[in-house]
């Protein structure tokens, strides 16, 4: 049975404007528009990306820095807008893209909770059946009324790890996150991303470690400045990414 | 169009989170919490009336329910515009990170300013009861100028808020845009003692009609007059489309350039 295609990207290419002078007040603007020196480098970050994923896939992205992974990440996620292409993705998608970013730090890590569910789509009332499960889990129990400002960025982490992945969701996203906290609270995550996919989540995955990537991943995407370079099985692409 | 009360509804516990940080934020380690949204106007109100039914005199009647009627509508304006303004530059982390609809952010921060202004209408009432000034039914009326103020102030933050994020000279010249305002809507003065040439550009300011509808409402026992109302929903939709548009066009570069 051909499964079902949850997230299609075609020919998705981004450009970001480099500004060679950056003006930040209209004056300058102005003047400068006038005597039409606004002038900017352009550069893409991604240029004409295809792949699709199924649904119960796991896809990795592997490339060196700056090869665009993380812009193609921010892609699926909606946070950015291509400049061309399209994507197409179906379901709710539970974004881990550096931990921590939805926290208010001057909140508790209580009221914390709420408002990054929020965030995440989820209603109060979900929430509070779901919040056991994240005090446990982030083992944080006796510092959940102590506001965020105060914690150290290994709770800071554990707590963010277990909001983002409450439930089941459709599609995760994971950026370079399973190095935070000690190694036992990096082998739950994995454990509970091996749970995930287990459900039929389907994954994508960056990391600079090729061990992590080959463990989770049947899929790669190969990307080096913005380019697809390769495209195909885990094993197939990691030999020849291992060897260059 | 159903695609976007779709992604309203979803995103609508998110708008409440978003309002309760802001009202728990501004009060956290503080004594009397919430009840400061009432006190604050009160004590505002009370020293603004020492000063100036003692040093400049206006031949008003209930001077102090004059100048606190102007404050609840001009403060609120204030309040929500400039808090909208840095709405969109202050939710940098989270904008470049996860998809949110952004105008949230705006609606987030009027809405916390509306319940100030909730607040201090409360407060208004209080005072008006303790002066024994008449209550009319015509007090019910004042939803009007209200809704008004709030759609106005909406529109404007989110203008404010878009271009603020490629303009960032914005932040410090609004707030001296702000006190010209101030200047310019008679919260303090009469519009009796206004010259002539000064009054016509005090009554060209938006927000004069939507003092002085309030106040009609409020003490005079008057119904807002046809003309007025018609301009004040005119001037809040035009302001209020206005904003949407310039948001709507520019959203997608806010994380290009925060």
């Amino acid at each position: 049975m051909e499964s079902e295609t949850m997230i299609q990207v075609e020919h998705v290419s981004m450009k970001f404007n480099l500004a060679s002078e950056k003006f930040d007040s209209f004056k300058e603007y102005v003047i400068k528009s006038i005597k039409k020196q606004v002038s900017y480098d352009e550069f893409w970050a991604l240029k004409d990306v295809s792949f699709e994923v199924k649904k119960g896939d796991s896809l990795g992205l592997i490339g060196l820095n700056g090869s665009g992974k993380s812009t193609m990440l921010k892609v699926i996620a909606g946070v950015l807008k291509p400049t061309k292409g399209t994507v197409i993705s179906k379901g709710n998608i539970a974004p881990l893209i550096e931990l921590g970013a939805g926290f208010d730090m001057d909140l508790t890590a209580r009221e914390n909770v709420f408002l990054n569910g929020a965030l995440l789509g989820y209603t109060r009332a979900q929430m509070e059946e779901q919040y056991e499960d994240i005090v446990e889990f982030s083992e944080l129990r006796d510092f959940m009324d102590v506001p965020v400002k105060n914690f150290s960025s290994g709770m800071v982490s554990r707590l963010a790890f277990a909001i983002a992945t409450i439930g089941i969701p459709d599609i995760l996203i994971v950026d370079e996150v399973l190095s935070v906290g000690d190694f036992r609270f990096q082998e739950k995550c994995e454990a509970r991303i091996q749970n995930m996919k287990d459900c039929g989540t389907t994954i994508l995955f960056v990391s600079h470690s090729i061990e992590q990537v080959k463990k989770i991943c049947n899929k790669i995407v190969w990307l080096d400045k913005g380019v697809v370079k390769m495209f195909g099985d885990a094993q197939e692409v990691c030999s020849i990414y291992e060897k260059v | 169009m159903a695609r976007y009360i779709q992604n309203f509804r979803k995103f609508q516990p998110l708008l409440s989170e978003l309002v309760a940080r802001d009202i728990k934020i501004k009060y956290r380690r503080s004594v009397l919490g919430v009840l400061w949204t009432l006190l604050n106007p009160l004590f505002m109100m009370i020293i603004l009336s020492v000063v100036f039914s003692s040093i400049f005199k206006f031949d008003i009647e209930n001077f102090p329910l004059y100048l606190l009627s102007g404050q609840v509508i001009f403060n609120f304006f204030n309040d929500a515009t400039t808090s909208s303004m840095t709405s969109i530059i202050g939710s940098a982390a989270l904008i470049k990170k996860v998809y949110v609809p952004k105008y949230l952010f705006v609606v987030s921060r009027v809405f916390s300013s509306f319940i100030n202004l909730m607040a201090a209408f409360t407060a208004l009432i209080f005072v008006m009861v303790a002066m024994r000034a008449e209550l009319h039914w015509t007090v019910i009326l004042a939803v009007l100028p209200l809704t008004m103020i709030v759609t106005f102030s909406l529109g404007m933050g989110m203008l404010l808020a878009a271009l603020t994020v490629k303009f960032r000279d914005i932040m410090h010249l609004y707030s001296v845009f702000m006190t010209g305002l101030m200047y310019l809507t008679p919260v303090i003065y009469p519009m009796s003692i206004l010259p002539e040439p000064v009054r016509l550009v005090v009554s060209l300011n938006p927000l004069t009609n939507i003092v002085e509808m309030f106040r009609d409402v409020m003490f005079y026992n008057a119904v807002p007059t046809f003309s007025s109302l018609l301009i004040g929903i005119i001037e809040s939709i035009i302001i209020l489309v206005l904003g949407m548009y310039v948001f709507y066009k520019n959203q997608d570069e806010f994380i290009l350039n925060i």
